[in-house]
């Protein structure tokens, strides 16, 4: 058990926490604006962090370029995907939620 | 000219992706390169002023790192609202002008609040940000305009003259 | 190692597609539907590894592509009605 498989092994830890997280969130929450917000972001930094621990356990390679190059497409692509969704649902009239305050009458 | 420069970016792409140097992989590369750059070279490098744009990619590459970590560190954030049992999601709406004047930097900050957790980009365009928060801790830290600074700074290296001269 | 983390990606994958069933809007949708493929690009990844197989690598590349290409083309077609 090198030092290698050690870091790779808890990017992994971390990166499938941040997955599964993404998953709990879109369904947990209320309304679809505080969707966005899980599925564009923590669902990119968990692929990232993935791909990065992919990269460690492989070292200098032709493997690793072309993971970078992954991982940089999908820094670009899924915020972009997100932003045009909700632009989207902005124009077509969707309204966001807002929480009620505790005055039940 | 910028037919010359898409090719060759094509070309070397194409080498890093296969990895092999055989004779026909070399030369079916040159050839798809040759007629992708012709198909899209207007598109892939547009007027570009040379002194300008390569002193703001050298800016953007030190905005960078200060970028990945805040996202590092405020995706927690994300995580600790998901899984605390209570529902505290709050969600506001906040509209703001911007200050920036360049396509690049348009973007550069619609990307950045995107990838920031809290904050989601809704519109954005020269007239008018809207942005969606998802509790009232981000969206103040969107009203600081601590972000919008930082954006500004890399595209302020060029000149006024030099900016009304490539209108 | 790698085994565990493609079962935790497969578990999110079934979460998500709960969202893409029950979602009140088409734009819920949407959203697992661009999700689901980005999951999918991770999967590719780690079978390529637990196998042995080093071309999967070559599809995980190109997979993103087409699913954003998708994702957009999907939101202009409810957006206008048609595709053109």
């Amino acid at each position: 058990m090198d030092i290698r498989t050690i870091i790779a092994g808890v990017f992994l830890g971390i990166g499938g926490f941040f997955i599964i997280v993404t998953a709990i969130g879109i369904v947990r929450f209320p309304d679809f604006y505080s969707r966005l917000h899980p599925a564009g972001k923590a669902d990119t930094i968990g692929q990232a962090l993935v791909l990065i621990a992919l990269m460690i356990y492989e070292g200098f390679s032709l493997i690793s370029v072309k993971l970078m190059i992954i991982v940089i497409f999908i820094f670009i692509a899924s915020p972009t995907a997100t932003h045009a969704v909700a632009q989207a649902a902005y124009l077509k009239g969707v309204v966001p939620w807002k929480k009620k305050k505790k005055d039940k009458k | 000219m910028s037919f010359l420069i898409t090719s060759i970016a094509m070309f070397s792409f194409w080498i890093l992706l296969s990895g092999e140097f055989t004779f026909i992989l070399i030369t079916s590369g040159i050839v798809s390169s040759l007629i992708v750059a012709y198909l899209s070279h207007d598109i892939f490098i547009g007027k570009p002023d040379l002194k300008t744009e390569t002193g703001r990619i050298f800016k953007f590459i030190r905005y960078l790192p200060w970028l990945l970590w805040e996202i590092v560190l405020a995706n927690f954030e994300i995580a600790y609202l998901v899984l605390s049992p209570k529902l505290k999601v709050d969600p506001q709406i906040v509209r703001f002008k911007p200050d920036i004047k360049t396509d690049l930097g348009i973007v550069t900050l619609a990307h950045s609040i995107t990838l920031t957790p809290g904050t989601v980009t809704v519109e954005a365009n020269k007239e008018e940000f809207v942005i969606h928060a998802i509790w009232q801790k981000s969206a103040e830290g969107i009203i600081n305009g601590k972000m919008q600074r930082k954006v500004k700074w890399i595209e302020e290296g060029t000149n006024e003259l030099e900016g009304e001269k490539n209108v | 190692m790698f085994e565990i983390t493609a079962v935790a990606v497969t578990i999110a994958i079934m979460i998500t597609l709960y969202r893409a069933i029950k979602g009140p809007t088409v734009y819920d949708r949407v959203l697992a539907g661009n999700a689901i493929g980005t999951k999918t690009v991770i999967l590719l990844v780690l079978l390529g590894f637990v196998h042995d197989r080093p071309h999967f690598l070559d599809l995980a590349v190109v997979y993103p592509l087409i699913n954003f290409v998708a994702t957009i083309a999907f939101l202009k077609y409810v957006e206008m009605g048609r595709l053109d």
